[in-house]
């Protein structure tokens, strides 16, 4: 089993597989299921990924409390448009991404990616990239466990939850999983996912988790908007050969620890950041008939 | 190691918004409804810290009702769970407690029919993952996510060796284990987890054994 990014690296190079190779192997061997009962349970992810992204760039959605929905349509409008001034890509991965967080606000079907509040960033990027790279099912498929196997070293060793870590623990490890999975559908080498994942994962850091009313809403259906982008930046800038000084598993314990100094107010609590602003506050007391911090 | 399953960091496939207060909630709901058996016609739900905070908003209610009914955390019939519910007859009570418990995200499920009753408390640790924290006053710790067998016995000695042989005999793994009891020689509960669902004929048999009270299976 590996446990963290060097090991998984050195592990697929040393093999000479590609990452998502090594997780299926280890899922294989350490649950004792078959090859194939795994890979059809991440087919089906794929697939309620694809069905979320398609209901969220198409319908406006719109979430309970309100305060989310109909942003993924906007920007699809905007992206046909020709205006775009990022790009195409780039902006279909920032909308699907919104998408598949506005269907999550609404109460709709998603795959947690690592979590529910961080469900677009994966998916966002990957169905962005199908219409550039063309990739087989097969190599979707791929790009869920290399996200997951660089998911599944940030779990063990900091953490991918807001309430633990801040948001840099969601989005953040979203994002760092993206970037990663993007360099190898790209057909980079194992060693410049960890650097993608380290690039991205930096820019996160210190990203508080403050969401408004306490639901995960605002900021998080943007979050993951921004998430998106950033992963293709780094996977970008990792193809490109640039490296990241700081190494992989490094900037990893760098998260866990700043997650552990973060103050309580910080970590989903809704007593911080944007959640304690005066609109904050007002969108709260208006969802929820009276604000959670005068309860107190 | 905390996570072993590369499921637990792509899935759960869920109905959102989100992992600890929506499918974390579901999977309490129906580990309440399997240790019970069978529907109740009674369930008292208790939220505390960030649960009672904003379960209006996440659905929380919703969803731990959609797991007393059995459905899974990616059921679309949770979104109407309480109509589910409320036509199958079963009354639903929601309470908000400000006491104070080890967990922001914690739930207390009381389930009762005329047949009897049953408590347990939860806690959603994230991702989706919780942990059973008390069961009838009982503390302890269970995750749900391995099948797993929980005999009410006799605090006497040989029970667990008994139990355990049982389950060498039909060739069952065990992967964890943790045995509690409230006071010297009166009833005691094993909780053992398992490396594969168990038929029914060995949760027979485990529930003959001497000094056994009551076996309850989970499966996965």
């Amino acid at each position: 089993m590996f446990r963290n990014v060097a090991e998984l690296v050195e592990l697929a190079e040393s093999k000479n597989m590609l990452i998502s190779e090594i997780m299926i192997q280890q899922e294989v061997s350490v649950k004792g299921r078959s090859r194939e009962a795994i890979i059809e349970q991440m087919s089906h992810n794929l697939e309620v990924m694809e069905k979320a992204v398609e209901r969220g760039i198409n319908e406006e959605v719109k979430s309970h409390s309100g305060l989310t929905g109909g942003d993924a349509v906007l920007l699809q409008k905007y992206i046909k448009s020709g205006k775009s001034l990022a790009g195409d890509l780039l902006m279909d991965a920032v909308s699907k991404a919104v998408a598949t967080n506005e269907v999550n606000a609404a109460m709709g079907t998603i795959c947690a990616t690592p979590t529910a509040g961080s469900a677009g960033v994966v998916p966002g990027t990957l169905f962005a990239l199908k219409n550039k790279l063309n990739p087989t099912r097969e190599q979707m498929v791929r790009y869920l466990f290399t996200s997951g196997a660089f998911g599944f070293v940030v779990a063990n060793n900091a953490s991918i939850s807001g309430a633990a870590g801040g948001c840099q623990a969601e989005v953040g490890s979203a994002t760092g999983m993206a970037a990663a999975a993007i360099v190898e559908l790209a057909g980079g080498t194992p060693s410049q996912s960890a650097e993608a994942m380290a690039i991205a994962l930096k820019n996160m850091l210190g990203l508080v988790c403050d969401p408004v009313a306490g639901l995960v809403e605002v900021p998080c259906v943007k979050r993951n908007a921004m998430g998106a982008a950033n992963a293709i930046v780094a996977a970008d800038m990792a193809l490109a050969g640039v490296t990241s000084r700081i190494p992989c598993d490094e900037v990893i314990d760098a998260m866990y620890k700043i997650g552990q100094s973060m103050p309580t107010a910080l970590k989903e609590t809704a007593l911080g950041g944007l959640a304690a602003t005066p609109t904050g506050r007002e969108l709260e007391a208006k969802i929820f008939g009276v604000s959670l911090d005068e309860e107190k | 190691m905390k996570y072993k399953s590369v499921f637990d960091i792509i899935g759960p496939v869920m109905i959102g918004p989100s992992s600890s207060h929506t499918a974390g909630a579901a999977r309490i709901g129906r580990i309440a409804r399997s240790l019970f058996g069978r529907e109740p016609k009674k369930a008292v739900i208790t939220f505390y810290g960030s649960f009672a905070k904003t379960y209006k908003g996440h659905g929380t209610d919703v969803a731990i009702v959609g797991g007393i009914l059995d459905f899974d955390t990616s059921d679309e019939r949770i979104i109407k769970a309480l109509e589910f519910a409320k036509n199958d007859g079963i009354v639903i009570s929601i309470k908000e407690d400000e006491a104070l418990t080890d967990h922001p995200n914690t739930a207390r499920i009381h389930l009762s029919d005329e047949k009897g009753e049953m408590e347990l408390v939860g806690i959603s640790i994230g991702g989706g993952k919780v942990e059973i924290v008390e069961l009838n006053g009982y503390k302890l710790r269970l995750t749900g996510v391995n099948p797993a067998l929980l005999v009410v016995h006799q605090d006497t000695f040989g029970v667990i060796a008994s139990v355990t042989n049982a389950l060498t005999k039909h060739e069952v793994n065990i992967g964890y284990m943790e045995v509690y009891r409230q006071d010297k020689g009166k009833e005691a509960l094993m909780i053992i987890e398992v490396d594969q669902n168990l038929s029914e004929k060995i949760v027979q048999e485990v529930s003959k054994l001497e000094h056994v009270i009551k076996v309850i299976e989970i499966h996965d």
